[in-house]
C-alpha cells in the first residue's frame, strides 16, 4: 500500500528561516570583512526574535507523516531554545569583539545551527528524526567548545565533549534499534500501543528492552550530564568560552529533556506502570535523580571557579528536574517545562555575569568576587538574584519550579526523593549564598567597575525581569506548560 | 470589606522599598524619614486594625477584614486569601510597633544606607504577610521572604562574626521550612479536593487524614516552627544570630520573629493536628520545661550582656511552649499568647537599651562596668525596669504571662502537667538570678570614674523609642483585661478544636 505523505510544510518555516539566517550571519560577517562586530550579534539576536515571531504564527500541527509534531511543548520547548541562544549572544559581544574576533561569524551561526537542531528535536515524534536532530544540535557546539582555538582548557574541552558525545551518540542508537527491533516502529505513538499490546500479551518485558532502556537512559542520561554520566561536563564548562557554557547547560540540557520525555514518558509509559516495578524506567530515573542531587550539590560546595561551580549546580538542577519527569503525570511534565523555563533566566543571567566579570577581569575565580557590590552594584544585584532564584527562594521563580517539581513528586508518591531533593536544596544554598556573601559582605578589595554592553544590559534585564514576574505571577507560564502536557495523555 | 486594610498593611513597605530604590544614595536623612514614613503608616494601620478588632469583632471567633480568595495561581490551587482573628490582631500590632520603633533605632546606621532600610522594609512585608496570610503557599512565601533580607541585614551590618552567623541563619532556618513545604504539599494531596486554605483544612484535616498521616504532618511542622521559636535542642542558630545582628534587627528577631514559630503552631498544626497535638503535648512540654532551665543557666554564665539577653530568650519561649503543650487550657493558651506578646516587648526593649550602650561604650561586657547608676541614672532606670519586667516582677507584664502559664498548664489536666509546671517555675527563680546578678554587676558597686567618665546619657531618640514599651509592659501588667479579651473568643474556639 502506498502511504500518502503529508508535506505540511509550513509548520518548518521557523526552522528553516532560523537556517538560513545562520547562513546570512556568516555571510554578513565575512561580507563586512568581520568589521562590524556589534551588528552581527544584533543581527544573530534579530534573527532569534523574528523566528519567536513565526513560532508563533507557524504552530499547531503534524507534519512528515507523523514526524514532525508542532504542538504545544514542542513551542514551549522551542521558545527555551531560542531564549537561551538569544542570551547566549546577547552575552558573548564582549567575546566577539575581542577573544574571536576573526571568526565571530562563524560563532554565531554555528549557535544558530545549534538552535535549529533542538528546534527539530523537540517536534520530533519519531526516532530517526529525534536522533538527527539530537546530532545537530551537538555537533556544532563540540565545535563551539574549543572555539579558543590558542587556550589549551578550550581545546580539551571541546575534544572531551566531542569524544563523550559520539559515545554517548552510539549507545543512544543502539538503544534505539533495539527498541526498533521489538516495537517494530520509529514512531513513537504507535511504539506506545505495540508496547502496550506487547506487555498485556506477554505479561512481562524480556531482558532485550530492559538493556534498551538501559542504553537510552545511559545515551540521554551523557547529554544530559545525569549521574553518573556527568564526568565530562564540569571539564568542559570551565574550558568553553562562558556563553556557551550557558548555551549547553540550557539550551542543551533542555533539548534533552524533551528528547527523554518524548521517549519516556511518552513511547516507553507503558513501563512507568506500577506492576512493572522494581524494572521499569521510573525508579532507575528517580535513582539517577537522587545521585544528581546529592552529588552536584556536595560538589559544588568545593569548587573555587565560578564556573565548575555553576556545572555542578546544574547538575543538581538537572536532578531536580528529573522528579517531575518520574512522576509521569500531567503535573510532572507541566512541572519541568515550567522549570526549564525559569532555570533558563536565572542560569542565562548568572553565566552572563560571569562573562562580563571575565570579559573585565580575566578570572573566573570565585573569590575574585569579593566587594563586588560596592564597585558594580547592578551586577551584583543581579547576580545576587540569579543565584537566590537557582536556590529556590520565594518569591523568585526559581521557588515556583521547585514547588511545582516536589509537587508532583509528592503526588506520584515520591516522598523520599522530595524530602533528599529539598534537603539538598538546603546544601546548595549554601554555596550560591558564599558568592553573595562574597560580593556583600567582604570588604572591598577589587575596586574593578564592570562595563555592561546594551547587549548584555537587555540580558541581564530579561532575566532579572523573568524570574520576578514568574516568581510572583507565575499563572500564565504554567497554564502554557499544562496545556504542553495534554499531548501525553497521563492520568 | 471595602477597605482591603491588610493589603495595605503588608504592601506600604514594599512600595516604600521601591520609593527608596530611587532615592539618591548620598541623601542618608531623606533615606531615613522616608523609610520611618513608610513604616509608620504601618504602624499606625495596625494600632486602627486592633483597636477596630478590639471593639467590633473581637466576641466571636471568626475571622475578620478577609481578603479573598482570589485565585492566584490556579493549577496548584494557591490563592491569595488574607485575614485576621484574635490571635494574629496582637501579633500585627506588635510587629507594626517594632518594626517602626527598629528603623527610628536605626537612624545610627551610617554604612550603605538605602540598601539597608531597603531590606528592613522588605522584612517587614514578610513579616506582616505572616501573620495575615490564610493559604498555605502564600504563607510559605512570605515566610520565606523574611530570610533574604534577614541574611544580608545580619552579614552587612553585622557584628565581627556576621558572616558566619548569617549563614547558619539562613541555612538552618531554611531547612526547618523545607519540612513545612512537604507537610503542605501532603496536606494538599491528601485533602479532597485539593486545597491549600488554612481554613477549610483546619475543619476538615482531622477528617481525613490517618493517625500515621497526623502525625507525619505534625512532626514535620513542628521542626519548621521550632527551629524558629527556638525550641531546644534547635535553639543554637539564635545566640549566634542575635549577638551579630545589629541592635535593630536584633529587635526584630526577638520580637517578631520567634513569634512566628509559636504563632504558626496555634494557626496551623495545634488546630489542624489535633490527634497529634494530644500525642505529643507531654514532650512538647518537656522541650519548653528543658528550654526554661536550660536557657536560664546558660544565661547565667554568659560574661556578654547581648548574649545573657539573648539566652533569656530561649528561656522565656520556653515558657510559651510549656504552655502550649497544656492545649485543653484556656488559661495556658492564653498565657502563651500573653508571653508572646511580653516577650516581644520587653526583650525588644532589653535589646535597644543594649545596642544604647554599645554605641557608647564598644563593648558588652558585662565584667567591664560597674556602678553606672550613678554617671547615667536614666539608663539604669530602664534597664532595672526591663530586667525586672523580664524576671516577672507582678505589676509587669511578665508576671502576668508567666502567672498564667502556670496556673494553665497546672489545671490543663494531662498528665505529668502538674510535675512539669512545678519543675518549670524553677526558671522564675533562676532568671531572677541572672537578671538581678547582671544589674548588680554593671550599675551597682564601684563606677570606674577613669574608663568610664566620658559615658553619655540617653538621647531623646533613644528614650523616645523605648518609651512605649515602657509604657506597654506596664499597662499589660497592670490592666491585662483589655488584651485578653481581645483573644478570649478566638482561644476559645481554639482550644475546642484541640479538642476533636
Amino acid at each position: 500500500m502506498m502511504e500518502t505523505f503529508d508535506y505540511n510544510l509550513k509548520l518548518i518555516i521557523p526552522e528553516v528561516f532560523l537556517f538560513l539566517w545562520a547562513l546570512t550571519v556568516i555571510v554578513f560577517d565575512v561580507g563586512t570583512k568581520r568589521r562590524k562586530s556589534d551588528s552581527v550579534g544584533y543581527l544573530t539576536m534579530a534573527g532569534l526574535a523574528v523566528t519567536g515571531i513565526l513560532l508563533y504564527n507557524f504552530h499547531g500541527g503534524i507534519s512528515f507523516n507523523n514526524m514532525f509534531s508542532s504542538d504545544i511543548l514542542a513551542l514551549f520547548f522551542k521558545v527555551i531554545f531560542l531564549g537561551s541562544a538569544f542570551m547566549a549572544v546577547g552575552s558573548s559581544f564582549g567575546l566577539a569583539s575581542d577573544k574571536i574576533k576573526n571568526h565571530r561569524g562563524e560563532y554565531y551561526g554555528l549557535i544558530l545551527f545549534s538552535t535549529v537542531g533542538m528546534m527539530f528535536l523537540s517536534s520530533s515524534n519519531e526516532l530517526i528524526s529525534l536522533y538527527v536532530g539530537l546530532e545537530l544540535t551537538t555537533i556544532p557546539l563540540f565545535v563551539l567548545a574549543a572555539f579558543y582555538k590558542d587556550s589549551k582548557v578550550s581545546v580539551e574541552a571541546g575534544m572531551k565533549y566531542l569524544i563523550v558525545g559520539a559515545f554517548s551518540s552510539a549507545i543512544l542508537l543502539y538503544g534505539l534499534s533495539l527498541l526498533y527491533g521489538f516495537t517494530g516502529t520509529t514512531d513513537l505513538t504507535m511504539m506506545k500501543i505495540n508496547l502496550s499490546l506487547l506487555f498485556l500479551s506477554a505479561g512481562k518485558i524480556g531482558p532485550g528492552l530492559i538493556l534498551a532502556i538501559v542504553m537510552i537512559v545511559a545515551g540521554i542520561g551523557f547529554k544530559l550530564a545525569l549521574v553518573p554520566f556527568h564526568m565530562w561536563a564540569p571539564d568542559v564548562y570551565q574550558g568553553a568560552p562562558t556563553p556557551i557554557t550557558a548555551f549547553l547547560s540550557v539550551g542543551s540540557k533542555a533539548a534533552g529533556v524533551v528528547a527523554f520525555a518524548r521517549i519516556f514518558v511518552h513511547g516507553l509509559i507503558a513501563f512507568s506502570d506500577p506492576v512493572m516495578k522494581p524494572l521499569d524506567w521510573g525508579i532507575i530515573v528517580a535513582v539517577m535523580a537522587a545521585a544528581a542531587m546529592v552529588l552536584g550539590n556536595i560538589t559544588a560546595l568545593r569548587q573555587h571557579n565560578i564556573k565548575r561551580m555553576l556545572a555542578y549546580s546544574s547538575i543538581a538542577q538537572i536532578g531536580y528536574l528529573m522528579i517531575g519527569m518520574v512522576a509521569v503525570s500531567e503535573l510532572g511534565i507541566a512541572s519541568i517545562g515550567f522549570y526549564m523555563f525559569v532555570y533558563l533566566f536565572a542560569n542565562m543571567g548568572a553565566f552572563a555575569v560571569a562573562t562580563l566579570f571575565n570579559d573585565e577581569t580575566g578570572s573566573d575565580s570565585i573569590r575574585s568576587y569579593s566587594g563586588l557590590s560596592k564597585s558594580s552594584p547592578a551586577l551584583s544585584a543581579c547576580m545576587a538574584i540569579f543565584l537566590l532564584s537557582l536556590a529556590g527562594i520565594p518569591p523568585l521563580g526559581g521557588f515556583a519550579a521547585k514547588y511545582m517539581v516536589f509537587a508532583a513528586g509528592i503526588e506520584a508518591g515520591y516522598n523520599w526523593l522530595v524530602i533528599l531533593g529539598l534537603l539538598t536544596a538546603v546544601v546548595s544554598l549554601y554555596y550560591y549564598a558564599n558568592v553573595i556573601k562574597l560580593m556583600y559582605f567582604s570588604p572591598d578589595n577589587s575596586h574593578v567597575k564592570i562595563n555592561i554592553h546594551p547587549a548584555a544590559r537587555l540580558v541581564l534585564v530579561l532575566g532579572v525581569v523573568g524570574i520576578i514576574i514568574i516568581g510572583i505571577y507565575p499563572e500564565p507560564v504554567l497554564k502554557i506548560a499544562m496545556e504542553s502536557a495534554v499531548l501525553f495523555a497521563l492520568p | 470589606m471595602d477597605f482591603p486594610i491588610l493589603s495595605y498593611l503588608i504592601f506600604i513597605p514594599l512600595i516604600g522599598c521601591v520609593v527608596l530604590l530611587f532615592l539618591p544614595k548620598e541623601k542618608f536623612g531623606l533615606i531615613r524619614w522616608t523609610s520611618a514614613f513608610f513604616s509608620f503608616i504601618p504602624m499606625v494601620l495596625s494600632f486602627w486594625l486592633t483597636y477596630d478588632y478590639f471593639f467590633n469583632y473581637s466576641h466571636t471567633a471568626d475571622f475578620y477584614y478577609m481578603e479573598g480568595p482570589f485565585s492566584w495561581i490556579s493549577t496548584i490551587s494557591a490563592n491569595y486569601f488574607l485575614g485576621v482573628d484574635g490571635i494574629s490582631v496582637p501579633m500585627l500590632f506588635l510587629t507594626g510597633l517594632l518594626s517602626f520603633i527598629s528603623i527610628i533605632a536605626s537612624f545610627n546606621i551610617v554604612t550603605r544606607v538605602k540598601e539597608y532600610f531597603v531590606f528592613f522594609l522588605l522584612l517587614e512585608t514578610g513579616m506582616i504577610g505572616v501573620f495575615c496570610a490564610l493559604d498555605f503557599f502564600l504563607f510559605y512565601v512570605f515566610w520565606e521572604v523574611m530570610l533574604v533580607p534577614m541574611y544580608f541585614l545580619i552579614g552587612i551590618w553585622g557584628g565581627p562574626r556576621k558572616e558566619y552567623a548569617a549563614i547558619k541563619f539562613f541555612l538552618y532556618t531554611l531547612f526547618g521550612s523545607i519540612f513545612m513545604l512537604v507537610a503542605i504539599l501532603v496536606l494538599y494531596f491528601t485533602s479532597e479536593p485539593h486545597t491549600l486554605n488554612m481554613l477549610e483544612l483546619i475543619q476538615t484535616a482531622p477528617g481525613f487524614l490517618t493517625h500515621g498521616l497526623q502525625l507525619f504532618c505534625f512532626v514535620f511542622f513542628f521542626i519548621a516552627f521550632a527551629i524558629k521559636v527556638p525550641v531546644w535542642p534547635f535553639h543554637t542558630w539564635l545566640p549566634d544570630a542575635h549577638v551579630e545582628a545589629p541592635t535593630a534587627v536584633s529587635v526584630i528577631l526577638a520580637g517578631v520573629l520567634l513569634k512566628m514559630g509559636t504563632y504558626g503552631m496555634l494557626r496551623i498544626s495545634w488546630p489542624m493536628l489535633p490527634e497529634a497535638t494530644r500525642y505529643f503535648a507531654v514532650p512538647i512540654a518537656i522541650l519548653g520545661l528543658i528550654g526554661i532551665i536550660y536557657g536560664a543557666l546558660v544565661s547565667m554564665a554568659q560574661k556578654d550582656l547581648k548574649k545573657l539577653v539573648a539566652y533569656s530568650s530561649v528561656s522565656h519561649m520556653g515558657y510559651c511552649m510549656l504552655s502550649l503543650g497544656a492545649f485543653t487550657s484556656v488559661t495556658a493558651i492564653t498565657g502563651c499568647m500573653f508571653q508572646m506578646v511580653s516577650h516581644g516587648l520587653i526583650t525588644g526593649a532589653l535589646f535597644l537599651l543594649v545596642g544604647v550602650l554599645y554605641d557608647r561604650a564598644h563593648t558588652r561586657e558585662i565584667a567591664a562596668f560597674g556602678g553606672l547608676g550613678a554617671k547615667i541614672p536614666v539608663y539604669t532606670g530602664l534597664m532595672v525596669l526591663f530586667s525586672m519586667a523580664s524576671l516577672g516582677l507582678p505589676g509587669m507584664s511578665g508576671f502576668v504571662s508567666e502567672f498564667m502559664v502556670f496556673i494553665g498548664s497546672f489545671a490543663s489536666g494531662i498528665p505529668h502537667f502538674k510535675l512539669l509546671t512545678a519543675l518549670a517555675v524553677l526558671g522564675v527563680v533562676l532568671t531572677a538570678g541572672y537578671m538581678l546578678r547582671m544589674v548588680q554587676r554593671m550599675f551597682l558597686g564601684e563606677f570606674n570614674k577613669e574608663k568610664w567618665g566620658g559615658l553619655t546619657e540617653i538621647n531623646i531618640r533613644e528614650l523616645l523609642i523605648v518609651s512605649p514599651l515602657a509604657f506597654l509592659t506596664i499597662a499589660i501588667g497592670f490592666f491585662p483585661a483589655p488584651l485578653s479579651d481581645l483573644m478570649e473568643a478566638t482561644i476559645e474556639n481554639l482550644v475546642q478544636l484541640m479538642a476533636r
